[in-house]
């Protein structure tokens, strides 16, 4: 067997259990590279989700009228919410409900499927944290330079280092909260005005905001977020069960550990050489043959670190691998990964995300281009007026989603009135046309008298007001009643 | 000075107080925490000085700055009339009549007259306008002055039976307390005024009664008993009473005459806010 050296690492999981008292300050991680399938894989996502960050804004969209080219944006000043083809009104937030309903759904599926992978690869913090790191490691060079330099004395050397460090955050940060407020404004527009100090205190303060938490979480912070902070490793306790992969070390195989000279038997110990690569590696700071821990984020790089310790000795891959708690029982050593994915938990989730999913894009492409909501006078209830007639009022709101100016008629369906008018027309004017802007809600008072004999001994009577486009024929009604004095 | 007696896991001195075996240890307030609370220590002081702080015996300390939340608010008031103002001196000289073509203008004036409605007007006809006894219901279509927006206005602007000298007058004499009619007589009018809007009324009482009336209302209500804008008589034939539609109120009324005050608001108000008013009453459904 030939096996080349591998260096054994002077690291301390500092987040293992008997390592972390409650009483001390955090003990600063300084993770090794690595470099393997992972790594890389890492290193994608980060650049694709980065870019969809950062680019998103910038995607311009034509519009009609006043409406703005940018496919991607939260208009709060006119209570808008645009994104490609679909344009959201306030009274459709539950869209954005449905989004967040579908998303936490993919979170469950994929968590029940792949364990933390969101957490690994595509969480904020992971993504922001990996890139401060990569900035870290540039200046000040891989694990045991930068804790040389921590040991060193100040010199101008480290001062120089820190310094260009920080101010390299501090950008990074800026530019992340820069780009988030992109995503309310024209883009375009907006970085002129931030150039030139011309746009609004609140696009300041946000960014201001973001890159201040951009530094101190992903700077400073960093594996505190998710072991302190972060919700989520609570929560997939209850999206994880058997057969759910996660980053796992097989005991069986690499027990019992210990040093291992070049040429020495395999025989009667572990593949395990004890040299702390995939402790020096992880982020989060903990040692993963310890077995499964909060902390882990699987991210899969002591995945990659020993994989590579593996190739150096000559062993075959996967002392440490993405496998199944069931997967982990029925291990033999050395073995091929086998996943169910199919499981009635994954089917379940997947099923759900279907029903959201189709109750979605079905409402999002039947979506009328126009509403109606009435609300009727409660005060009062209803008028007599001289002729005996009684009378109530309604306001109708008429919702134009298109962007040019419609015309629609009102009518009243399901009663016998004796009179109907609109409070601008006046009086007994039947001709009830409105006119609505573009893009715009218009709200008119209508007045409808009914004859007590129809009312009889009713005290409130049903009907529709309907609305209709005066052009296209199109129709919204909505239901409302109608009350008297008994 | 008691003992003190040290933690054995954190090494921190404990409190010496003690519940249920577990004891306090005496933890420093972190450092972040102290200068924090100091430097709030320092910004009061400055506080004081600046701002209005200290109550004195019939005043305050009024600060450097001399600011207080009162002025602030009168300045912001007078920053919005001053954006208003545009638009209300263009109501003040607008045809009231015609204000309903300009739509910018009529919006304004409903929305403003919806509010100093409720402040000024709302304690007497009610939030809804909708009245009750011996207050008019503004939403109905019965007038007893007029429901055009400018007869509205002139009713707005210097009340009925105010203390204006413009006001509108008109009154219900007390016919029976006056010694005009008789007690009989009375009733019979009662009797003939229901019969206007109610069938199956005493045939022979109403018959006396048309006599009387034609005697002694028909000066003010009119002949056909519709009522009159000048006099603020009320309309006796349609379905709306002011006072009430049964018998007894209306004896009630005839015996004892009517006269209800609505203050004259010219005083108390800018001519735009009447016009605001008056713009709003008419939009309630009845204006003429
Ligand atoms: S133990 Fe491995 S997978 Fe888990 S966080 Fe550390 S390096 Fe990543
Ligand atoms: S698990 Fe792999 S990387 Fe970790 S100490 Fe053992 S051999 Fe080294």
């Amino acid at each position: 067997m030939s096996s080349a050296p591998v260096e054994k690492v002077d690291v301390q999981p500092v987040n293992k259990k008997e390592n972390r008292s409650l009483y001390v300050k955090r003990k600063k991680i300084h993770p090794k590279k690595a470099t393997g399938t992972f790594r890389q894989l890492k290193w994608i996502i980060m650049g694709i989700t980065l870019a969809i960050y950062y680019v998103t804004p910038w995607i311009r969209w034509d519009r009609p009228g006043g409406a703005p080219d940018q496919a991607v944006m939260i208009d709060l000043e006119h209570n808008r919410f645009y994104f490609f083809f679909i344009e959201l009104w306030p009274q459709e937030v539950y869209y954005i409900t449905g989004i967040l309903i579908v998303a936490a759904l993919s979170l469950f599926l994929v968590t029940s499927l792949f364990g933390r992978a969101w957490c690994g690869y595509s969480c904020p913090q992971t993504v922001w944290t990996d890139l401060f790191i990569f900035v870290e490691r540039a200046i000040e060079g891989d694990r045991n330079a930068r804790l040389r330099l921590d040991k060193a004395p100040m010199s101008f050397d480290k001062i120089r280092k820190r310094v260009s460090k920080h101010i390299i955050w501090l950008l990074i940060g800026l530019f992340t909260g820069g780009a988030w407020v992109f995503y309310f404004a024209d883009a375009p527009t907006l970085l002129q005005d931030l150039v030139y100090f011309d746009a609004r205190p609140i696009a300041y303060t946000t960014i201001a905001v973001l890159t201040a938490t951009t530094y101190v979480f992903g700077g400073m912070m960093r594996e505190q977020v998710c072991t302190y902070m972060c919700p989520w490793p609570r929560i997939q306790g209850a999206m994880i069960d058997e057969e759910s992969l996660s980053v796992t070390y097989h005991e069986k195989r690499g027990e019992p550990r210990g040093p291992h000279k070049k040429d020495d038997s395999w025989e009667g110990r572990g593949h395990c050489i004890d040299c702390n690569q995939c402790v020096a590696v992880c982020p989060m700071g903990i040692d993963i043959r310890d077995g499964a821990q909060l902390e882990c984020i699987t991210c899969a790089l002591c995945i990659d670190a020993c994989d590579s310790v593996m190739e150096k000795i000559g062993l075959p891959k996967g002392l440490i691998s993405y496998d199944t708690y069931t997967g982990q029982k029925t291990a033999e050593p050395i073995k091929k990964l086998n996943v169910r994915f199919i499981r009635p938990r994954t089917i379940a989730y997947a099923a759900l995300l279907c029903v959201v999913g189709s109750i979605m894009l079905f409402t999002l492409l039947t979506r009328s281009e126009l509403d109606v909501n009435v609300i009727r006078d409660r005060n009062p209830l209803f008028v007599q007026l001289s002729d005996g007639t009684i009378r109530n009022g309604y306001t109708v709101k008429i919702l134009n989603k298109l962007h040019e100016t419609r015309r629609y008629q009102i009518q009243v369906e399901g009663l016998e009135t004796s009179n109907i008018w609109l409070q601008t027309e006046g009086p007994r004017n039947h001709d009830m046309i409105v006119r609505v802007p573009g893009d715009a809600v218009s709200a008119v008072k209508l007045f409808i008298a009914v004859d007590p004999e129809v009312m009889g001994d009713e005290s409130s009577l049903d009907l529709d007001i309907v609305i209709k486009d005066i052009v296209t024929g199109k129709t919204d009604s909505q239901e409302t009643t109608f009350k008297g004095p008994r | 000075m008691s003992k003190v007696e040290k933690d054995e896991v954190s090494g921190t001195e404990t409190t010496g107080h003690e519940w249920d075996g577990i004891k306090e240890l005496d933890t420093p307030m972190p450092r972040w925490w102290l200068w924090t609370f100091y430097a709030t220590i320092i910004w009061s002081i400055g506080y004081w000085v600046v701002y209005p702080a200290w109550p004195m015996i019939s005043d305050y300390t009024a600060g450097t700055f001399g600011y207080s939340s009162r002025s602030e608010v009168e300045q912001e008031i007078a920053e919005v009339e001053a954006s208003r103002s545009e638009i209300t001196d263009a109501l003040v000289t607008a045809d009231l009549s015609e204000v309903k073509n300009n739509e910018e203008l009529y919006q304004f004036a409903l929305a403003g007259g919806r509010s100093h409605f409720a402040v000024n007007c709302s304690q007497c006809h009610g939030s809804g306008a909708q009245g009750g006894p011996g207050f008019p219901n503004l939403n109905d279509d019965d007038w007893l002055w007029g429901g055009s927006v400018d007869a509205i206005y002139q009713t707005v602007k210097f009340g009925i039976r105010s203390d204006h000298e413009e006001t509108r007058t008109g009154e219900m004499p007390a016919f029976l307390r006056d010694e005009i009619l008789e007690k009989e007589q009375v009733l019979d009018v009662a009797e003939y005024v229901l019969s206007l809007s109610q069938e199956g009324r005493d045939g022979e009482a109403v018959a006396r009664g048309q006599e009387i009336y034609a005697n002694e209302c028909a000066a003010c209500h009119g002949e056909n008993a519709k009522g009159s804008y000048e006099l603020g008589a009320p309309n006796l034939t349609d379905a709306i009473w002011f006072y009430g539609g049964d018998k007894e109120t209306i004896v009630r009324t005839i015996a004892n005459g009517r006269a209800n005050v609505m203050p004259a608001w010219t005083d108390r108000l800018d001519d735009s806010v009447v016009r605001q008013i008056s713009l709003y009453v008419h939009s309630l459904g009845g204006g003429e």
